[in-house]
C-alpha cells in the first residue's frame, strides 16, 4: 500500500535514494541540505548501505569516485559552496565515465553567500562545472514528490549513460514540508557493470582512469562523451507545460520559481491575459526544441529565476532571435512572490501593477483591485 | 478552502513547531499543505518565520504574496509583517510582548497576552500553543483534536512530557476567542 507522509524535500530525496537501491552515501554538512546526511546516516545502514560523513567535500566526492568505480550506486549531497569544492572530483568522475548522483540544494552566492534559497549555480550545473568537456545530466524537482521520484530516475540515468547526474534544487524545495506518496513503485532495470574494479578474479583487470597522454585516445574519449550527450538530448529531455497552447506569453522557470509561476498563470488568466508555463524537468538536456517550436508559433517568453539570469541564456539560444525573451530575477536569498511576478506579466501586457490586498509596502487603506 | 498563514517570532518561541502542527493536522484531515521556514544561522535569539498554505486544491506557489493571517509572537516580527497581511485579513498578536497595530483597521485584530496565559498554566514557553489554539478556533482550518493528535508525531520524544501543558494552552487559547 502506498504510504503518504508529510516530509521535507531533503528527506524525500533520502527515501528516494533508498528506493533507488543506493549503496553508499558520502557527505559533509552544509545548510540548507543538512537533513540529507542526517536522515541518510540512519537510512543507509538500516538498508544495508554505507554512510560516511567525510572530513571534507573533497573527500566525500572522491569516496563517491571510488565507490562508483567499484560498481556501486553512490551519491553525495551538498549546497552551493560545497558543490564548488567537489568540482575537481566531478570532472574526474565524468572523465572516468562513472555513474553517480550529486544533489545541490542551492543557496545564496557567490562565495559563502547565505543559507537562503538561490538558483545561481545553474551555469555550473548544466555547463559542466569543473574543467574539461563534460556535462552533467541535470534534474530539477519542484515538489517533495519530485524529490522522491527523481532519485531512482537519477540513478538509472547515471547508470545508463555512465555519467554523473545532478539534482539541482533550491533551499525552499529542500526545506519545505509537503505530502509525498512513498509508493516504492519504480521500474528496476539491471545495468551490468563489466568495467567495475571490484576484484579481478578469473578475468583481466579493469582500469578506471582519467589521464590519457595520447591525444588520439583523449579525443576518442571526448567524442564518446559527445555522442552520449547527443543521445541524452534525443532520449532524455523532459519538461512540463501548462496552458502553453493558446498562450501569448510563456513563463519559463524551474524549481521553486516554477511553482510560483504556476500560481501566476492562474492569476493572469483570471485577468484575461493568456499566459502559460514551461517548466524544464531536465535542465541538461534542455528542452530547446520545444521552446523553439513555441517561439515559432509566435509566443513571447519571460524567464523567472532566483539569479541575475542564467537559464535565460539557454532560452535565448533556443529561441534564436525568433521571439522576445524577457527576464525577471531576485537574488540574495529573496524569493519572488506571485504578485511581483504578476506585475511583471501585467507590465508586459501594458497594464499597470496590481495595487490591491497584495500590496505589502505602502499602507493598505487605499487599496483597490 | 485556501488559507495562507504566516507565523513569526523570535527563535525559541516555537514558531516552527506550531506551523508544523498545523501542517500535520491538515494532512491528517485530508487537505493539501505546504510549510516552509525562514530563519537565520543563529541557534537562538534570531528571528524565525514560517509560511503555511492550507488548501483543498493543489497548491502552486509555496510562497505567499500576502497571507490571510499573521500570527506574531513578538513586536519585531509584527512590525515587519503586519503590512503584508491581505485586506480584511486576520492579525493575531501576542500582547504580552507586542502592541497591536493601529494602522490596519481593515483587519480583524486579535490580541492575547499569550505569555501570561501560558505562564499561569505552567510555563510561558507554551505561549505559541495559546496563539495556535486561538487561530484554529477562529479560522477552523482543522480541528483542535487533529492538532492534539499530531503532537506525538511532531514533537521529539524527549518533549512528549510537555504534551499535557501544550494541550491545556491550546485549549485555553481556543476558549479565549
Amino acid at each position: 500500500m502506498a504510504k503518504r507522509k508529510l516530509l521535507k524535500g531533503n528527506v524525500g530525496l533520502c527515501y528516494g535514494a533508498i528506493a533507488a537501491r543506493c549503496n553508499a552515501f558520502f557527505g559533509y554538512p552544509i545548510t540548507p541540505q543538512n537533513e540529507v546526511p542526517e536522515y541518510m546516516s540512519e537510512l543507509m545502514p538500516a538498508n544495508g548501505g554505507v554512510f560516511i560523513q567525510a572530513e571534507s567535500e573533497l573527500a566525500a566526492i572522491n569516496m563517491v569516485y571510488g565507490a562508483a568505480a567499484a560498481g556501486k550506486r553512490a551519491m553525495t549531497s551538498s549546497s552551493s559552496p560545497g558543490i564548488s569544492l567537489k568540482q575537481e572530483g566531478i570532472s574526474y568522475i565524468a572523465a572516468s565515465e562513472l555513474p553517480c548522483v550529486i544533489v545541490n540544494v542551492q543557496r545564496g552566492g557567490p562565495g559563502l553567500g547565505n543559507t537562503l534559497p538561490g538558483q545561481a549555480d545553474y551555469f555550473q550545473a548544466v555547463k559542466g562545472g569543473g574543467h574539461g568537456d563534460y556535462r552533467l545530466l541535470t534534474l530539477a524537482p519542484w515538489s517533495v514528490q519530485d524529490c522522491y521520484d527523481f532519485m531512482p530516475m537519477a540513478f538509472d540515468l547515471a547508470d545508463k549513460y555512465r555519467n554523473p547526474v545532478m539534482i539541482l534544487m533550491d533551499a525552499i524545495i529542500g526545506q519545505m514540508l509537503e505530502q509525498v506518496d512513498l509508493h516504492n513503485d519504480f521500474p528496476v532495470t539491471d545495468f551490468p557493470k563489466p568495467w567495475a574494479t571490484n576484484g579481478a578474479k578469473s578475468r583481466t583487470h579493469n582500469i578506471v582512469n582519467s589521464l590519457w597522454i595520447d591525444p588520439d585516445v583523449m579525443e576518442e574519449l571526448n567524442n564518446r562523451l559527445k555522442a552520449k550527450y547527443e543521445m541524452a538530448q534525443r532520449e532524455e529531455t523532459r519538461f512540463q507545460e501548462f496552458y502553453t497552447k493558446d498562450a501569448e506569453l510563456v513563463l519559463v522557470a524551474y524549481g521553486c520559481p516554477a511553482r510560483i509561476c504556476r500560481t501566476v498563470v492562474d492569476l493572469a488568466r483570471e485577468e484575461g491575459m493568456r499566459v502559460g508555463l514551461l517548466r524544464p524537468i531536465t535542465l541538461y538536456p534542455f528542452p530547446s526544441q520545444q521552446i523553439a517550436a513555441l517561439a515559432q508559433n509566435g509566443k513571447r517568453f519571460m524567464v523567472v529565476e532566483m539569479s541575475q539570469g542564467q537559464m535565460v541564456e539557454d532560452v535565448r539560444l533556443a529561441v534564436n532571435g525568433m521571439a522576445d525573451v524577457a527576464f525577471y530575477g531576485r537574488t540574495g536569498g529573496i524569493v519572488p512572490n506571485p504578485t511581483e511576478i504578476l506585475n511583471e506579466v501585467r507590465a508586459s501586457f501594458g497594464k499597470p501593477p496590481v495595487v490591491s490586498y497584495y500590496q505589502n509596502t505602502a499602507p493598505c487603506k487605499e487599496a483597490t483591485n | 478552502m485556501h488559507q495562507e498563514i504566516r507565523i513569526a517570532g523570535m527563535g525559541g518561541q516555537g514558531i516552527m513547531i506550531i506551523g508544523q502542527l498545523l501542517a500535520h493536522a491538515t494532512v491528517l484531515e485530508g487537505s493539501n499543505v505546504v510549510w516552509f521556514p525562514t530563519y537565520g544561522p543563529e541557534t537562538r535569539g534570531g528571528t524565525a518565520e514560517c509560511t503555511v498554505i492550507v488548501s483543498s486544491e493543489e497548491i502552486g506557489s509555496p510562497v505567499s504574496s500576502s497571507p490571510h493571517a499573521l500570527i506574531a509572537l513578538d513586536q519585531l516580527l509584527l512590525d515587519k509583517f503586519a503590512q503584508s497581511v491581505r485586506r480584511e485579513g486576520l492579525i493575531m498578536v501576542n500582547s504580552s510582548l507586542a502592541k497591536a497595530p493601529d494602522y490596519r483597521d481593515d483587519c480583524q485584530i486579535v490580541a492575547l497576552p499569550a505569555n501570561d496565559i501560558a505562564e499561569e498554566l505552567g510555563s510561558s514557553k507554551a505561549a505559541n500553543m495559546v496563539m495556535l489554539g486561538a487561530y484554529v478556533q477562529i479560522v477552523k482550518p482543522v480541528s483542535l483534536d487533529s492538532i492534539i493528535e499530531c503532537m506525538t508525531e511532531v514533537l521529539p520524544p524527549h518533549n512528549h512530557r510537555f504534551i499535557p501543558l501544550n494541550k491545556a494552552a491550546l485549549e485555553k487559547g481556543a476558549q479565549l476567542v
